[in-house]
C-alpha cells in the first residue's frame, strides 16, 4: 500500500482517534491546571498510576466504566496532593509535578506487583468494545472510520465541548481564568484563589487518570511499566500548541494521533530499509518541533506558575 | 494561619532537613511495607544491613552512588540556575553509548589515555544534546522541561536501534547489548571480587571541582544570580544568555560522563536497562542535598543505600523492588516541605 | 445604641504588625457619606496597611471595623465588598488577557449559574459607565488600554459591585495632572450621589484641593485631622514629617562637556514604537530632569542609557563612545551610575547576600577577583566601607539583601554606585517609596554629586524633586520628548501640559 494510500483508509482514521483519546484526556486536564495557573508536571505519573488502577479495578471484577471511575478518584488524589503542596504550600511546581510523577508511576508498579506475580504472560481483561451509532455507523467511509470509536472516546469529545463551554461562558470559567491571569485582581474581587486553584488541579487530575486509564481499558488490554511512554509530557506540549484553548488542543491531539497512527503503519511498510525506532521517534519530534513554533506565539496565561501568598508584604 | 520569612536559615537546620525528610518518608512508607504482609521493622533492618551492614554491601552501595552523583551534580547544577534539565537520563545513555562506541576503538592508548578519552567524550555528547533545548528556551522561548523529556525517549529509541544495529555485539547470543569496550579502556576496581570501581572516586573529585566552581568562581557568583533574580542579574551587566549556556554544558556534560562511567567501570557494553532511572533519581539526590554539590555525594550514598537495600529486603521478604523508588519519591516531597518550613516560619492568625 | 445611617466606616483601635514592623498602632477614624477624605502621609506610614485591613486583605491584630453600622468579617474580601467597600488599587488588579467585561463581571455571579448573564452585565456597565462618565469600551482586551482608561475600569469594577464607599490608594501616581483634576471631579459627582470616599496620597497639594476632610498618619498613627481651609501645606508637610521639612535646592554651576549625547533616537520593540526620535544632551555639572507619567516611554530611554538596549536607529552617544551593543558592563567600567527605579526586583539580587550585591555589578574586574576566583576579603573589605560610608542598616555583610529596607537597599545601591566616582549618573525614579528623611538624603547626595563634575539624567514622576533639583527639564509623553525648558521658567501647570503632550504651548526651547 502507497504511503497516500494508508490515508484514505477508514481503518487509519479509527485508529487515529483510538491514538488520540489518551491524549484528549491529558491535554484537556493539563489545560484546566494551566488554565487555573498551576504547572502539573505529575501528570505521566498520575496517568500511569490511573492506568494500572483501571486495569486493576477489572481485572478484580469490576466493570469497565467502574474502572474508569477508580482511576478518575486516584487522578483527584494525586491531583490533591500537588494542589496542596503547590498552591497553599507554595512549593516549587517544577520539583512537586516532578516529585508526583514519581511516586505515582513508582506507586503503580509496586501495587501491580503486589498483587500480580511475575509471570512470562502478562494477565488480560476484556477491554472495551466499539459501539455502533444507529444510522451515523452505517455510513460510507464515515461510519467505521469515526462513529465505530469506543465509548470513552466520545466522552473525550464530550468532555473537550464540556470544558470550552465552562471556561468560555459560565461564571465558574470566567472566575478561573482570571485566577489563571492575575491573582491578584481575582483576590480583589473576593474570589479564592486557593480553592479554585486547587479546585482546578483536582478536577484535570482526574481527567488524566481516565486518560491513562483507557490505555489499559481500550487501547490494549493489560499493563506493563512502560506503557504511558511519554504521553503525558506530550501533552504538556500540546496545551502550548493548542494556545490553551480547549478546541485547539483538540486539534493538536488529533494531529498527533494522525502523525502516530502513519509512523506505525510506515513501520510496516518499510520496517526492513530502516529501522522501527526512527518512526517511533517522529512523534517526539513533531512534538518539539510544535513547541518551538507555537511558543512564541501562544498567549499563556499570566499567572502562570507564579505563585500567590495571600496576605504577604 | 501565615508565612513568615525567616531572618537567617541556619546551617544546622538546611543540614538536619534532609536527614529528617528521610526519616519522615521511611515512617510513611511503613504503610506500604505493612500492606506487603511484611514486618516493618524487620523489613527496614534488612534494608540497613542490605545497603551498610557488611564491607561487601558498602561496596554495593558506593558502586551504586557513583552515577548518582553524577546526575545529581548535573541537576544541581542546572536547576540552581533554574534551568529545569529533566534530561539526565538521555544525556547519560547517550554519553554511555558514544563511549561504548569509541571503546572498542581503544586499544592503542595506554588506559588512563583511554580512559580520559572516553570519559570526556561522554561528556562531550551529553554536553551537546543538552544544547538544543538550551538555546530552544532561549532564541524561541520553549520551555526547556518538555523538551528534554522528549528527548530522553528519543535517545533511549537511537540508543536501541545502534545496539540492534550497527553497534550490536555479535558475541551476545542475541540478547541486545554492544560491543565491549576493550579490556584497557576498563577503570580499575577499588576492592577485590566487588564491583566497585575507580569511577566512584572519579565522581568524588568531579563533586569538589563543582563545589569549587559553585562557590568560589565568578562563574558560579554569576550562575547563582542568574537563578535567584534573572533581570536583576541582567541589569548588572552578567550576561545571561552565555551564563545560561555555560550551565547547560555543565549539567549534559556531568551527566554524560555518568554514562561514560557506568560503561568503563562495570561492564564495558551498553544495555537497554543499565539505568533504572539515575537521571531521574538524581533530581532527587539534588534536591536532598539543597543543590549543594557537595551534599550531592552524601545524599546519593544515602539514596543508593536505600535502592541496595531494598533489594535485601524484597528478597528476605518478597516486597516489590518498586518500594525503593517510592520511599525515594515520598522523601523528595517531604524535603520540599522541610526546605519550606526551614525557611520560612509558620504563624496563627 | 443609636445607629447614625451616615457613617459609612468606623474603625476603631486598629492595630497591625509585620514581625517587628508596628504597621497601625490603635488608629480609630470615622468616614460619613458624601464626604471626601484624605488619608495622608509620607511613604511608608502605614495608610495602604491600614485600607487593606478594610479590604479584607490584611487581619488587624487588634481593633474593630465597621461598615455602615456593622461590624466587619475580618480578613474577607468578599465580606468587604458584599457590605460595601470598594478599591482601587496603586498597582492595578486587572487581567490583562480578558476583557474589560470579563474583567468586571468576574466573581460577581454564582459559580453555581449555568450561563454568564452577559447581557444584562453589559447593560448595567454601561449604565454605571455614562452615569459617572467613565467611558470604556467593554470588549477591548485590558492589554490593549492606557492607564488612565485602565483605572477608569478598576473603578467600574468597584461601582458594579455596588460599593457605597470607595477607597482609592495613591489614584493620581500614573495620571497627569489634568487626568487628575478630571478624576476628582468624577469622585466629586460620586459623593454627591451619596458614596464615602477615602483617598490616600503624599501629594499636600493634591489633598488640600480634593479633601473635605485631611486624616495626616505617620509612623503608624493618626497625628493630626484638618482641614484644607486650616492648613497650610507647610503646616501639613511638619505634620507628616515630624519636624521642619527642608529638601535641598539646586545651585546652578556652569556646564561643561558633554557626557551623554542621543541624535534622533528611536527604539522599537517587535511592532511598538517605545521610543520615538529622542534628542537631548546631559552635561557635567547638571542635572537634566525628564518628567512624564510612567508608561510614556521611560523605561525605553532607561532602558538605552542603562545599557539593557540598543536605539534601533538614531545615535546615542555615552562618555564618547557610541553605543552599539548592549554592554552594562562597558558602562559600569567606564563610569556610569545606573540607579533603577525598581530597586528591589532590579537593583538587587535579594537572595544574595549584601556584600555580593555591593560588588555585582564589578565582580569580574580585578579588584574582586583574579583567575575567575572571587577575592572574598578584598569584597568584604568594600563592602564595610561601603555601609560605614553610607550608613546603612539593617543586616549584616553575609545576610540576604532583602532583608534590608527601602531606604538602606537605597543606600545599597547608591552607595555602590558614587564609590566608584562615577561621571554620569542615572537616576531612574531615586526616591519613589522612601520617606522624607531618605528623599533628603538622595537629593543631597545628587547634589553633592553634581559639584564634583558629574552630570545626572534624572527620570522622575515627582514634580516637586524635578523643580527642585534639575537645571533643565524636559517631558515625555507617548515616546516623544518635549522641547527642554530651563528650570527658572518651569511650574507645575506648565509642566502637566507638557506632560499630557501639550508643548507647542510652551515658550523658550532650550
Amino acid at each position: 500500500m502507497s504511503a497516500f494510500e494508508i490515508l484514505v483508509t477508514a481503518t487509519f482514521w479509527a485508529a487515529v482517534l483510538r491514538i488520540a483519546t489518551p491524549l484528549i484526556f491529558g491535554t484537556i486536564g493539563e489545560l484546566i491546571c494551566e488554565r487555573a495557573g498551576v504547572l502539573n508536571l505529575g501528570i505521566e505519573g498520575i496517568m500511569t498510576f490511573g492506568a494500572m488502577i483501571g486495569w486493576l479495578t477489572v481485572y478484580e471484577g469490576g466493570t469497565l466504566w467502574e474502572g474508569l471511575l477508580v482511576a478518575a478518584i486516584s487522578g483527584t488524589l494525586f491531583g490533591l496532593l500537588h494542589g496542596v503542596l503547590t498552591v497553599p504550600l507554595g512549593l516549587s511546581q517544577h520539583v512537586t509535578g516532578l516529585g508526583v510523577t514519581l511516586l505515582a508511576a513508582n506507586l503503580s508498579y509496586y501495587v501491580y506487583r503486589l498483587v500480580l506475580p511475575i509471570s512470562s504472560t502478562p494477565p488480560t481483561i476484556s477491554p472495551f468494545q466499539s459501539v455502533t451509532i444507529p444510522w451515523l455507523s452505517d455510513l460510507p467511509f464515515l461510519g467505521p472510520a469515526l462513529f465505530s470509536q469506543m465509548p470513552p472516546t466520545y466522552l473525550a469529545f464530550a468532555i473537550v465541548a464540556a470544558a470550552g463551554y465552562v471556561l468560555y461562558r459560565t461564571p465558574l470559567g470566567l472566575a478561573l481564568r482570571m485566577v489563571g491571569e492575575s491573582a491578584e485582581g481575582a483576590e480583589a474581587q473576593g474570589i479564592s484563589v486557593a480553592g479554585l486553584r486547587v479546585g482546578a488541579v483536582v478536577v484535570g487530575s482526574a481527567l488524566m487518570g481516565m486518560g491513562g486509564a483507557f490505555l489499559t481499558l481500550a487501547a490494549f488490554n493489560s499493563f506493563f511499566f512502560t506503557m504511558v511512554q511519554g504521553r503525558g509530557w506530550v501533552c504538556i506540549a500540546l496545551v502550548v500548541f493548542g494556545s490553551w484553548r480547549p478546541g485547539k488542543a483538540l486539534l493538536g491531539a488529533l494531529l498527533y494521533g494522525i502523525f502516530d497512527a502513519y509512523q506505525l503503519r510506515l513501520q510496516a511498510a518499510f520496517g526492513q530499509l530502516i529501522p522501527y525506532q526512527v518512526f517511533l521517534t517522529i512523534p517526539y519530534a513533531l512534538s518539539i518541533l510544535a513547541l518551538a513554533v507555537m511558543s512564541r506565539r501562544a498567549t499563556v496565561p499570566q499567572a502562570l506558575m507564579v505563585p500567590f501568598r495571600k496576605g504577604e508584604r | 494561619m501565615r508565612f513568615e520569612l525567616r531572618e537567617v536559615t541556619s546551617p544546622l537546620l538546611l543540614l538536619m532537613t534532609p536527614i529528617a525528610a528521610i526519616a519522615v518518608s521511611l515512617f510513611l512508607c511503613a504503610g506500604f511495607i505493612a500492606v506487603a504482609g511484611a514486618p516493618v521493622m524487620g523489613a527496614y533492618g534488612h534494608l540497613a544491613k542490605g545497603a551498610f551492614g557488611s564491607a561487601f554491601a558498602i561496596t554495593e552501595t558506593l558502586t551504586r552512588a557513583t552515577p548518582l552523583i553524577l546526575t545529581g551534580l548535573s541537576a544541581a547544577v542546572a536547576f540552581r540556575a533554574r534551568l529545569w534539565n529533566i534530561g539526565a537520563e538521555g544525556q547519560l545513555y547517550l554519553g554511555a553509548i558514544v563511549t561504548a562506541a569509541l571503546g572498542a576503538h581503544v586499544e592503542g592508548l595506554p588506559g588512563w589515555l583511554a580512559d580520559l578519552v572516553l570519559i570526556l567524550s561522554g561528556g562531550l555528547a551529553g554536553m551537546l544534546l543538552l544544547l538544543g533545548p538550551t538555546l530552544l528556551k532561549l532564541k524561541l522561548g520553549v520551555d526547556e522541561v518538555v523538551t528534554t523529556l522528549l528527548l530522553n525517549f528519543m535517545v533511549l529509541l537511537l540508543v536501541s536501534a545502534l545496539i540492534e544495529g550497527p553497534l550490536r555485539d555479535p558475541l551476545a547470543f542475541g540478547f541486545p547489548q554492544s560491543a565491549p569496550v576493550s579490556d584497557g579502556a576498563m577503570l580499575p576496581k577499588l576492592v577485590a571480587h566487588a564491583r566497585l570501581h575507580a569511577g566512584f572516586i572519579i565522581a568524588v573529585v568531579i563533586a569538589l571541582v563543582v563545589a569549587t566552581i559553585d562557590g568560589y568562581s565568578v562563574f558560579g557568583f554569576a550562575a547563582q544570580a542568574v537563578g535567584l533574580n534573572i533581570r536583576a542579574a541582567r541589569f548588572a551587566g552578567i550576561p545571561i544568555e552565555r551564563v545560561l549556556v555555560c550551565v547547560a554544558l555543565m549539567s549534559g556534560g556531568l551527566a554524560g560522563i555518568g554514562g561514560a562511567l557506568e560503561v568503563i567501570g562495570l561492564k564495558g557494553y551498553v544495555t537497554l536497562d543499565m539505568s533504572p532511572g539515575y537521571g531521574y533519581t538524581g533530581i532527587i539526590v539534588a534536591m536532598l542535598a539543597g543543590l549543594h554539590p557537595l551534599g550531592v555525594v552524601a545524599s546519593s550514598i544515602f539514596v543508593a543505600g536505600v535502592f541496595v537495600g531494598a533489594d535485601a529486603m524484597g528478597r528476605a521478604y518478597n516486597i516489590p523492588s518498586a518500594i525503593a523508588d517510592v520511599i525515594v519519591a515520598v522523601s523528595l516531597l517531604i524535603m520540599l516541605l522541610a526546605l519550606l518550613f526551614a525557611r520560612y516560619r509558620l504563624r496563627w492568625t | 445604641m443609636k445607629v447614625e445611617p451616615d457613617i459609612a466606616i468606623r474603625l476603631q483601635r486598629i492595630t497591625k504588625r509585620f514581625g517587628p514592623l508596628l504597621a497601625n498602632n490603635g488608629i480609630s477614624l470615622v468616614v460619613g457619606r458624601r464626604e471626601i477624605v484624605a488619608l495622608l502621609g509620607e511613604n511608608g506610614a502605614g495608610k495602604t496597611t491600614l485600607m487593606n485591613i478594610l479590604f479584607g486583605h490584611y487581619v488587624a491584630d487588634e481593633g474593630t471595623v465597621e461598615v455602615f453600622g456593622r461590624h466587619l468579617t475580618p480578613g474577607s474580601t468578599r465580606a468587604a465588598i458584599a457590605a460595601g467597600v470598594g478599591m482601587v488599587h496603586q498597582h492595578f488588579t486587572l487581567a490583562a488577557n480578558l476583557t474589560v467585561i470579563e474583567n468586571i463581571e468576574s466573581g460577581t455571579e454564582s459559580f453555581l449559574r449555568p450561563k454568564l448573564a452577559r447581557r444584562w452585565s453589559r447593560q448595567r456597565l454601561c449604565g454605571l459607565s455614562s452615569r459617572f462618565g467613565l467611558a470604556v469600551d467593554p470588549d477591548a482586551l485590558v492589554g490593549t488600554l492606557s492607564i488612565g482608561e485602565r483605572q477608569r475600569v478598576e473603578i467600574l469594577k468597584a461601582l458594579y459591585r455596588e460599593a457605597q464607599v470607595l477607597v482609592l490608594d495613591e489614584p493620581t501616581a500614573v495620571l497627569t495632572p489634568q487626568e487628575a483634576s478630571s478624576l476628582f471631579a468624577t469622585l466629586r459627582r460620586m459623593a454627591a450621589e451619596g458614596l464615602a470616599i477615602i483617598f490616600i496620597s503624599h501629594k499636600l497639594d493634591e489633598v488640600r484641593a480634593n479633601a473635605d476632610r485631611i486624616l495626616v498618619l505617620r509612623a503608624g498613627a493618626i497625628v493630626a485631622e484638618r482641614t484644607p481651609a486650616t492648613a497650610t501645606r507647610d503646616e501639613l508637610a511638619e505634620l507628616m514629617v515630624g519636624r521642619r521639612v527642608v529638601r535641598p535646592r539646586r545651585d546652578p554651576l556652569p556646564s561643561g562637556i558633554p557626557l551623554l549625547e542621543a541624535q534622533g533616537v528611536s527604539l522599537h520593540d517587535g511592532h511598538q514604537l517605545r521610543l520615538d526620535n529622542a534628542t537631548f544632551t546631559v552635561r557635567e555639572r547638571e542635572i537634566l530632569g525628564l518628567v512624564g507619567v510612567s508608561g510614556n516611554g521611560q523605561g525605553a530611554l532607561a532602558d538605552l542609557v542603562t545599557g539593557l538596549a540598543v536605539p534601533t536607529s538614531g545615535r546615542l552617544t555615552v562618555l564618547g563612545k557610541p553605543i552599539l551593543q548592549s554592554d552594562p558592563r562597558w558602562l559600569v567600567a567606564a563610569g556610569v551610575a545606573r540607579i533603577p527605579d525598581d530597586r528591589h526586583a532590579v537593583g538587587v539580587v535579594g537572595d544574595m547576600s549584601v556584600w555580593k550585591n555591593a560588588i555585582i555589578e564589578r565582580v569580574g574586574t580585578p579588584r574582586f577577583s583574579r583567575c575567575g576566583i572571587i577575592r572574598r576579603n578584598a569584597a568584604m573589605m568594600y563592602t564595610r566601607e561601603l555601609v560605614e560610608r553610607y550608613d546603612i542598616r539593617g543586616a549584616p555583610l553575609d545576610r540576604r539583601a532583602r532583608l534590608l529596607s527601602g531606604g538602606n537597599l537605597q543606600k545599597l545601591i547608591l552607595g555602590r554606585n558614587l564609590a566608584a566616582a562615577p561621571r554620569l549618573i542615572i537616576a531612574n525614579q531615586p526616591t519613589r517609596g522612601l520617606d522624607e528623611g531618605a528623599v533628603a538624603r538622595v537629593h543631597t547626595q545628587l547634589l553633592e554629586a553634581k559639584r564634583r563634575s558629574t552630570g545626572i539624567l534624572l527620570i522622575t514622576e515627582d514634580l516637586d524633586e524635578v523643580t527642585a533639583l534639575a537645571d533643565r527639564i524636559m517631558a515625555i509623553y507617548r515616546g516623544r520628548l518635549s522641547p527642554t525648558i530651563p528650570a527658572e521658567i518651569a511650574d507645575a501647570r506648565g509642566l502637566g501640559l507638557m506632560m499630557a503632550g501639550h508643548w507647542d504651548e510652551t515658550s523658550n526651547a532650550v
